[in-house]
Formats: C-alpha cells, structure tokens, sequence
C-alpha cells in the first residue's frame, strides 16, 4: 500500500465497502422508526424505542453512511486529480479505523439514552473528541496530499472537499463545546437562547457543509467523469462556491422562527437563506449542463440517472429551504412532517443518491473489474429508489401542510378545531406511505449490497498506477 | 433594545449584515465582468487544464437568467431589512417586532371571544354544564389544555386523576373544582421510610384490606397496620376511617380507586417513599371565564352525562 507508483485505494475500498453497511444499517433504523410510528407497539424496550433510535438513525444516515462516502470519494478525488498518492497511509489508516469505532461507539451509548441531547450532535464528549482526532488526520492528509499534487491547479472537487473538512472542524469544535461531569454526561458550553442559536449554526451548517460541500465535491468529479464531457463553467464554479460557503454560515438563525431568538436574528437568518438560493442552483446548473452533449448516455447509464436525478432532487431541496426560511411560509411549515419530507429530499434524493452513483462507479476500478456485476440490477435500484423517494416527500408533503393548517384552525369561540391527537391520527395514512417508501429505498440498498457482492466475489484487491500529468498548459 | 450589552455592538452587527448582503452583490458583479468563452461561438475551448486524464473545464459565462435570480434576492434581502428588524437594533420602517403581533393578536382574540365567554361566567356552573353549547366549548378547551394528563377521555393516567368518576381528591362540588382549576393543586403524602420496611409493609396490607372486595393481604400483617396507621399520623391525613380528607387533598383508602396503582409493591412504594403530585393553576394563563366553563365540563363529566366513555 506504500508503493508510491501506485495510488492508496485500499482505504478508498475499505470507506466504499462500510458506506453501503452504513448505509444499510442507518436505513433500516429509520425503517423501524417509521414503522414505530404507524404502529406504536414496535417500541419494544426503552433502548429500542423510537427515541432513542431517532438520533441513532440521523446519526448513521449522516456520519456514517454520509461520511463514509466522502471519506472514500475525497481519498479517491484528491489522489486522481493530483496526481500523487495519499499523503500519509498510515494517518489514512487511522481515519478509516478511528471512524468506524466513532459510529460503532454511537451505537452503543445512543440506544442506551447517553446524549447531549443536541440534534446531530447527540455524541458525548469522549466521542467528541475521538471525532476531533479523527478529523485532523483527515485534514492532515487530504491537505497532505493537495500539497504533494503534481499539476499546478487544484480540481474544482477539491475546493469543496477542502472547504467541507475545514468548516465541519469548526462547527464540531465550538458546538460540542461542553463541561464533562462523569464519562458519559456533560453540560453545554453555552446556556438558554445563545446555545440554540449556536446548535442551529451548527445544525444547518452540517446541511450545508457535510451534506452540500463535501458531496458537491463529489458531483464534481464523478458527473464530469461518468458524462465523458468538460465541467460547464469554471467561472460559474469559482462564483458558487465561495457564494456558497460565505451564505451558509448565516442562515442557521431560520431554524429558530418565532422563538426568544432576537427579532433581527431571525430576519438575518432569513435573509441569507434566500440569498443562498441561487448559489445552490449554481452547483445544479454546473452539474446539469455538463451533460450538455451526453444526454443520449442517460439512457442506459443507471450511474449517470443517479447522478443527475441527485442533482434534480438536489435544485428541488435547495429551492424549498429558502421558501420554508422565510417567516410567513415557516410559521405553517415549523414542527409539521414537511421539515421531514424536506431534509429526506436532501438526504435521500440529493445526498445518497450521488452517493450511490459514485460508489456504483467507484467499486469496479477498486477491485479490477470491468463494471458492476448486473447493469439491470443498478437500473432496478434506481427505479425502486426513486419511486420510494417520491412516496416519502409526497406523504410528507401532505402530512406536513395537513397539520400546519390543523394545529391554527380554530372555532368561532377561538378554541382550537383539532386536538393535538388528532392531528396525529389524520397523519397516521401518510406515516404508513412513508413507511412503504422508505422501505423501498432500503430494498433498493440490499439489491446494490448483492450486486456489489457478486461484483467483488473472487476479485482481487487493485490498486491503480499513478497517472502522469497530462501535457499541461502552464 | 435589551439584545445588545451596548451600542457598539449594534453597530458592529448592523454594519457587518449590510457589508455582507451587498458583498455578495459586488462579487457577482465583478465576476460576470471577468473573461469567459461562450459556448456558442463554434468550436468551444477549455480553460487549458486537464486532471486525471480527462477531466477538463469550460468557461462559459454565468447564465444570464441565475445572475438575475442573485441579483433579485440580494436587493429582496435589503428591502427586507430596510422594512422589518434585522440590522441591529434598527426596528425596521414598519415598526414590526415578534412580540407586537403576538399581543396585537391576543388583543383582537380578547375582544372577539371575551363576549362569548363572559355569557356563561355570569351563571351558575350546574347550569352551565347543562348546556349543551357550553358543553362542547368546554370539550374544546378540555382537549386543548388538560387533555395531556387527565387524556382525551378525561378518564386520567397513573399520578393523574379519572375524571369521570364521583371519586373526588379535593371535592366535586362546582366551586371547588372551579378553585382546583384556577389555583391549583398540591398533593403530598410523606415519605414514611423511616418506619422500617415490616411496618410499611403491614400498612400496605392494611390498605389493601380496606378496598372493597379486600385485595389479597395477610390478616396478621393487616392488624397490626390497622394500629399502626392510627398511631404514625396516617389517619391525621386520611382520617380514622381512612375515608379521606379533601381540605388536604388526602385520598379515600377504602374505595377502589388507586392513583399510583394497587399492587402491592407499588402501595409499599407509595408509603415508603411518599408521593408528590400537582395540579397546575389556569388563572392567570386561561382566565375566570374559561376556566368557570372548564369546571363546569368537568362537573357534567362526573354527573355521568360524558359523551366520550
């Protein structure tokens, strides 16, 4: 794995491998959840109901499916497009194994009821810092690796990828801020409003740099490589994304819409949400109009439908959080199942599916093979995948607006039209097509988990000759 | 306004929004000032460079219709703040603040639906709770502000009371529901650990045997409870007849409703480690009007006219 003439794929398969696992687990978490919903006497032991699974779920779905795919698309990226490889394997090794405890530990202690009690941010802080450690390798050896490249620009890919690990540091370093009272409790840094005000600057940060950033960097470099075809426009990339990365950091405060956050907090939040909504799209547009000319390989291509589907689904989500952001839409939108539609578009449509693609791409040329197994396997995933992603938003949708509308109908002698339990029972068909959806994307994920299985059955492990720079305009 | 230590601080985040907003204005604008390569005129170049074999770019210009969607959310954004708080403690020219339409709305509230309530406060609560408009009012509030402890079919959970039964902790009697209402209530039975876990034990099986229909209990273990609970101060509370005090909110022990539950580990318990239980006052959060109607559906429930069993 030290030979310099060869690129480091062996983290790349080891992170590619445990993002299908993740993905498997976290998906199947979130499938119990649902289904706890639509049948509250699933919540069969404290450890397994749905409030502790809850946190469980996101945390798998985002840290470790999400993360083992960035973790093993940027090993490949930033090697490939610098022409070197990995900065430090053994660093490198050390952020595959260190991770993987990260996820198994949040297994453990989140079933158990140990948390901090801060969405996305539920770890205690011995895992806190084991993640902080975990993360300055990683930044060691992606920026290593950018330090060593061979050609004199950095990849587009590598902008984001770069701006992803930076920003998650910070964020993960000031929100986890805590006073430890014994191993497994601890006390937040920051007290009453300012510590919601900074756990949302945290919470959608993660939205826009884990899940945006870093799998932008993705689609940067698989939708240019899978179409055959130049990226659409660098000018459009360089405006993007520092438009991108400067409008994120503001927009937290919209999660906290009518509450004792400070009036001109909330407006600041809001207005840099709708901002955003154009740097978002740039990415699409690059994304989309890269296939300019390609169109014709959609047909056939499942890895191409993932990608460009994702960033269909990708244009869809970013446009929907800047409308939920303003005041007027969010106090109908706040607290209903359409914030849930709304992130699945994003974590299912957006975020796994490039995912999806990118892993499908990747696991061939890590293990010497020609292409996946089955062809018509990918195909089915997709189909399945995507009707199961319509079906959550769809339901959520409905769900959600159903409820806004319940919970301020009132009667003429001003008391409330609906009790809260209502509510919930007119909500129960639109939980149950949920459950069928996201039951299919899981279905979909074990069908990739056995195509994959057939695809690296007998095959052995390859690791790629480093490239020489092209002939390079200086 | 009280969300900054002082002025300067205002200021600083003020002027730190506005150069922000308008920054990403600017650097839109200079950007689409700089060179770019149209992808119409015939044969397209890259910019020259090449990644990983093929990996290329093209440069061509910002789509004109996203510029104008930058464009138009940049000058939304400063219309916003000129309009609404956002820019320190600048209020915004429509003077709008969270809080003014918050009690702008409960005002408006108050003056259309005080009336309809205030026709029911000037009458007796008997009364009241027979009529059948008053009645379904009431079952509106009910569902909305008690129905998460008593539940939605007023029948109560362990710790909180059925309401649909004549057993009464604090009385049943209109007013006095009214005042558990309005005041609210605290209920404590004292720990009684230090008695030592035999005699808590022959408490809880003198308890059980009071209950009609006699729970299973040793008649040893019951006799002596019987002279104990006259002697540690049980019957200071529950009465010597253990029938209950409602001016202390002391429960019936010789009927078959159990707050906590019968069972014997969970009586034990009870006795053993007290128990403390609250009711919350509505003065001052749903007022004497609603809470007049609200007494009077929760004295109907109790006269067995309950619509929902």
């Amino acid at each position: 794995m030290d030979n310099p003439s060869t690129y480091n794929y062996k983290v790349v398969r080891q992170f590619a491998v445990m993002t299908v696992v993740w993905g498997i687990v976290g998906m199947l978490v979130g499938v119990i959840i649902a289904a706890q919903l639509v049948w509250p006497e699933l919540n069969l032991a404290e450890w397994l109901g749905y409030g502790r699974l809850r946190p469980l779920h996101t945390n798998a779905v985002i840290f470790a499916f999400g993360g083992c795919a960035l973790f093993a698309t940027s090993y490949y990226v930033v090697q490939r497009t610098c022409h070197t490889a990995l900065f430090s394997p053994g660093l490198a090794a050390f952020t595959f194994w260190g991770w993987q405890l990260v996820i198994v530990l949040a297994a453990v202690t989140l079933p158990l009821g140990i948390t901090t009690s801060k969405e996305y941010a539920e770890l205690e802080w011995p895992i806190d810092i084991l993640i902080t450690l975990v993360w300055v390798a990683y930044a060691v050896v992606f920026f290593g690796t950018i330090m060593k490249r061979k050609v004199p620009h950095i990849y587009v890919a590598n902008w984001f990828y770069g701006g992803f690990i930076l920003t998650v540091a910070l964020l993960h370093l000031v929100n986890s801020c805590a006073i430890p009272v014994t191993l497994t409790k601890s006390y937040s840094c920051y007290a009453g409003v300012q510590d919601a005000m900074v756990q949302w600057w945290y919470g959608h940060n993660a939205v826009g740099f884990f899940l945006t950033a870093g799998f932008l960097g993705m689609m940067y470099y698989f939708v240019p490589k899978q179409a055959g075809r130049p990226v659409y426009s660098y000018r459009l990339s360089v405006v993007h994304f520092w438009a991108l990365i400067f409008t994120y950091m503001w927009a937290g405060p919209h999660h906290l819409h009518y509450t004792a956050l400070p009036d001109w907090t909330q407006s600041v939040g809001m207005i840099f949400s709708l901002v955003l909504l154009a740097p978002s799209w740039g990415g699409m547009i690059n994304g989309i109009m890269t296939m300019s000319g390609a169109w014709h390989k959609l047909r056939d291509d499942p890895i191409l439908k993932f990608l460009i589907t994702s960033l269909s689904f990708y244009g869809m989500s970013t446009f929907e959080g800047p409308m939920m952001s303003i005041k007027t839409v969010n106090a109908l939108s706040h607290y209903t199942d359409w914030t849930v539609g709304h992130v699945h578009s994003g974590a299912l449509g957006w975020v796994a599916f490039i995912s999806i693609g990118s892993i499908y791409y990747l696991i061939p040329r890590l293990f010497g093979k020609e292409q996946m197994y089955s062809i018509k396997l990918m195909t089915a995933h997709f189909w399945i995948a995507t009707i199961g992603v319509v079906l959550y938003i769809a339901s959520m949708w409905i769900a959600g607006v159903m409820q806004g509308l319940m919970w301020r109908a009132t009667n003429p002698d001003g008391t409330l039209t609906y009790a809260f339990v209502e509510s919930v029972k007119a909500t129960y068909p639109y939980w149950a097509i949920r459950f069928l959806g996201g039951l299919m994307f899981l279905t979909g994920m074990l069908l990739m988990a056995w195509n994959i299985w057939k695809t690296v059955a007998g095959a052995k492990a390859y690791d790629a000759p480093v490239l020489a720079p092209a002939g390079q305009h200086a | 306004m009280s969300d900054f230590v002082n002025g300067f601080w205002s200021v600083y985040v003020a002027l730190l929004t506005l150069v922000s907003v308008v920054g990403c204005g600017v650097f839109l604008w200079v950007q689409s000032k700089a060179k770019a390569t149209a992808a119409s005129s015939g044969e397209v170049k890259t910019m020259g460079h090449v990644w990983d074999g093929d990996l290329a770019e093209y440069n061509n210009p910002l789509p004109r219709w996203w510029s104008w969607l930058f464009y138009i959310t940049v000058v939304f954004a400063l219309g916003y703040l000129a309009a609404y708080p956002g820019l320190g403690s600048y209020q915004g020219a429509f003077k709008w603040s969270s809080l003014g339409q918050y009690e702008g709305e409960m005002q408006q509230a108050e003056a259309q639906y005080a009336p309809i309530f205030a026709r029911f406060q000037s009458q007796d609560i008997k009364a009241v709770a027979a009529d059948p408009e008053a009645k379904k009012m009431g079952e509106r509030l009910f569902l909305t502000y008690c129905a998460q402890c008593h539940g939605s079919d007023a029948r109560g959970a362990k710790g909180f009371p059925n309401l649909t039964d004549k057993d009464w902790l604090w009385g049943g009697e209109p007013e006095q529901i009214k005042t558990s209402i309005l005041e609210g209530r605290q209920g404590v039975m004292p720990p009684h650990a230090q008695l030592g876990a035999e005699p808590v034990k022959d408490l809880a099986h003198y308890v059980r045997s009071l209950s009609p229909g006699k729970l299973a209990h040793d008649s040893a273990r019951a006799a002596r409870g019987k002279e104990a609970f006259a002697t540690v101060g049980c019957a200071g509370c529950h009465g010597p007849d253990a029938k209950g005090m409602a001016a202390v909110g002391a429960p019936n022990l010789t009927d078959s409703v159990w707050l906590y539950g019968s069972s014997e580990a969970t009586v034990i318990e009870t006795i053993g480690k007290g128990r403390s239980n609250k009711m919350p006052a509505h003065k001052e959060f749903l007022g004497e009007a609603k809470s007049h109607l609200l007494a009077a559906y929760v004295y109907g429930l109790s006269q067995g006219g309950t619509e929902k069993q």
